[in-house]
């Protein structure tokens, strides 16, 4: 276990604290501290801010207007009329309820099967590395491929699954395809979600469960008493990555349906509006909703982190 | 580790979990495999593994600027921008773990914010902004987006390994008559090197990885990645999917991944969890 460095929010105690230097009086030192941390960390705020920051603001000021790529001489202010546009539009509510479906049932799922997993590796006495560098394929490998991997694997008289299941085309159904495009996540995701859950799995003391168990403790006790308390943090800080990650989710889909058979997720409605309708004003109305929809799911897990939110290390706060 | 004392069925039962693990890890990228080797008259055939292996598929797209001007732009797009990103992250974090100055939580607080934006927000406006300033379909419009979504990655993965270093040691070098150039070089470097290739790993999987900024951004092979290329190969005819292609592709995207799966297995899996940020 010596290779797996322990998540920050866990170990981040007031060991790694530098004790704090007084208030008042900056002396010389200090002062040159501050001024090179800003020289250092300049650049990179910079460039975070100017790729993120700007373009927010300016999709703000697209979404207030009439802006359509193959109209642009039409283009006015109209206030908040693009959003009664999208927020009235069946297809958003529909994208929207997708995107919260897939998410849901990828993020539950592969936390179940992430925990499984990190138990395997924990557990595993033999041929320990080989199964993590195996398992990390999935992690590595190019959404891409993987989603055309599913997705020839589905098509009727030329995929294996297609032919086990009767020739099936569910590829064309919505309900069928929402759930392959599930399938799909959680196949690319269960790894990176076992890893996370593995490195809080190992800071749960051994001698603490044996105890449990000597005391007559069921394993499914000792798993739900001492094992997943203790792992709060590090389940937290993976359903919040995963859960944004997944009310992202754009390639899948893309590649699976390209958003048909009503299988569109707010990201690829987004796309259409821009790319294939050219109309910025909608495609960034969209986007700002999107932003609005991830800073509030970021905000209830960070309400419901306390102190455990990530980065917020106790000794510098 | 405290599995010394398993009993057989115990024993067995692990190893059947592994099994299962490594069976499903691996059967879509195994049917990639065998779709990339099957003659395209018999793509149609759904049997996992082709009656009759060809190497058709991989001699067609690898004698095919359609692909291989993509896999350049991926591999030179995927590296600079690593290598900016991890040159910047490391300034930044350096600075956060080692120096103490008022803002560091702000920053962190940027860094996870960045790290949580929905890049379906970014391409709206972006797409605009690159267009006005002549950065849409180049290289630089798909690096620049790529280096600020490193940034988050590598500054957390970094801080957390910079933390481990122990400085001291800086010191006691000088002590022993290094000079700082020396002590940095000699002591420090080494030291702080293996989380730096951990960055640089995770950070060129997350380049090499992208698909949405990829077919926003671009518009013709010239700049247009591998992942995004793929979507722009032809069949036949206009109605049948260049299936043998686009799986020769896929497995070929997928080799460096397996690389770097193979020889670093353990410093990906101490960057994911060090960092506990999405590659």
């Amino acid at each position: 276990m010596s290779t797996v460095t322990p998540a920050p929010e866990t170990t981040a105690g007031p060991a790694h604290a530098k004790p704090k230097k007084q208030r008042p009086q900056l002396s010389e030192g200090a002062k040159q501290e501050r001024r090179l941390a800003f020289w250092l960390i300049a650049p990179a705020v910079l460039v975070m801010i100017a790729v993120t920051g700007y373009p927010l603001v300016y999709a703000v000021i697209l979404s207030l207007e009439r802006y359509n790529l193959e109209l642009p001489k039409d283009t006015k202010f109209i206030g908040f009329a693009n959003y009664g546009a999208v927020l009235s539009s069946p297809y958003w509510w529909q994208s929207l309820l997708v995107t919260v479906i897939i998410t849901v049932f990828s993020v539950g799922i592969t936390l179940v099967l992430g925990m499984l997993l990190a138990q395997v590796l924990h557990r595993t006495v033999f041929f320990r590395g080989g199964v993590r560098t195996i398992s990390l394929i999935p992690y590595g490998i190019v959404t891409v491929a993987a989603a055309y991997s599913w997705q020839f694997a589905w098509t009727p008289s030329q995929g294996y699954l297609s032919a086990a299941f009767n020739n099936s085309a569910p590829l064309t159904s919505q309900a069928q395809a929402i759930a392959v495009i599930v399938v799909a996540e959680i196949w690319k995701t269960t790894p990176f979600m076992g890893l996370l859950l593995l490195a809080g799995l190992s800071l749960v003391p051994d001698d603490l469960l044996r105890a449990a168990r000597m005391d007559g403790a069921s394993p499914w006790q000792a798993f739900t008493r001492i094992t997943l308390p203790l792992m709060k943090p590090a389940i937290l800080v993976a359903l919040l990555f995963r859960t944004l990650d997944s009310f992202r989710i754009f390639d899948n889909i893309f590649i699976l349906t390209s958003g048909n058979n009503g299988t569109a997720s707010v990201s690829t409605l987004g796309y259409d509006n821009l790319f294939n309708a050219l109309n910025l004003g909608i495609g960034s109305t969209i986007a700002i909703l999107i932003f609005i929809c991830v800073a509030i799911i970021a905000v209830v897990f960070i309400l419901g982190f306390g102190t455990a939110a990530p980065g917020s290390d106790a000794g510098k706060r | 580790m405290a599995t010394a004392t398993l009993t057989g069925r115990q024993r067995a039962g692990w190893t059947t979990a592994n099994l299962v693990v490594i069976v499903l890890a691996l059967i879509p990228v195994a049917w990639l495999l065998s779709l990339s080797f099957k003659a395209p008259s018999a793509v149609t055939d759904p049997s996992f593994w082709p009656a009759q292996w060809t190497g058709g598929n991989y001699s067609g797209i690898l004698t095919s600027a359609q692909f291989l001007r993509p896999l350049v732009n991926s591999i030179g797009i995927g590296l600079i921008s690593t290598f900016v990103s991890v040159v910047l992250a490391s300034m930044a974090a350096y600075a956060v773990a080692r120096l103490s100055f008022p803002g560091k939580s702000v920053l962190i607080g940027l860094a996870l914010l960045i790290a949580m934006f929905p890049l379906i927000a970014l391409v709206t406006p972006m797409f605009t902004i690159e267009r006005a300033l002549g950065l849409f379909n180049t290289w630089f419009g798909l690096i620049i987006p790529y280096v600020a979504f490193g940034l988050p990655l590598g500054i957390y993965t970094l801080s957390a390994f910079f933390r481990e270093i122990p400085w001291e040691l800086e010191k006691a070098a000088k002590m022993d008559g290094a000079t700082p150039f020396q002590a940095f070089t000699l002591v420090i470097a080494p030291l702080a090197a293996p989380g730096m290739v951990t960055t640089a790993i995770l950070v060129f999987l997350a380049c090499w990885n992208d698909f949405l900024l990829a077919i926003s951004f671009t518009s013709t092979i010239s700049s247009r990645t591998a992942p995004a290329a793929m979507e722009y190969f032809s069949g036949g005819s206009v109605f049948t999917t260049p299936t043998g292609p686009i799986a020769a592709a896929a497995v070929v995207i997928t080799i460096p991944i397996i690389i770097f799966v193979l020889f670093f297995q353990r410093r990906i899996v101490a960057g994911l969890t060090s960092g506990a940020v999405k590659g």
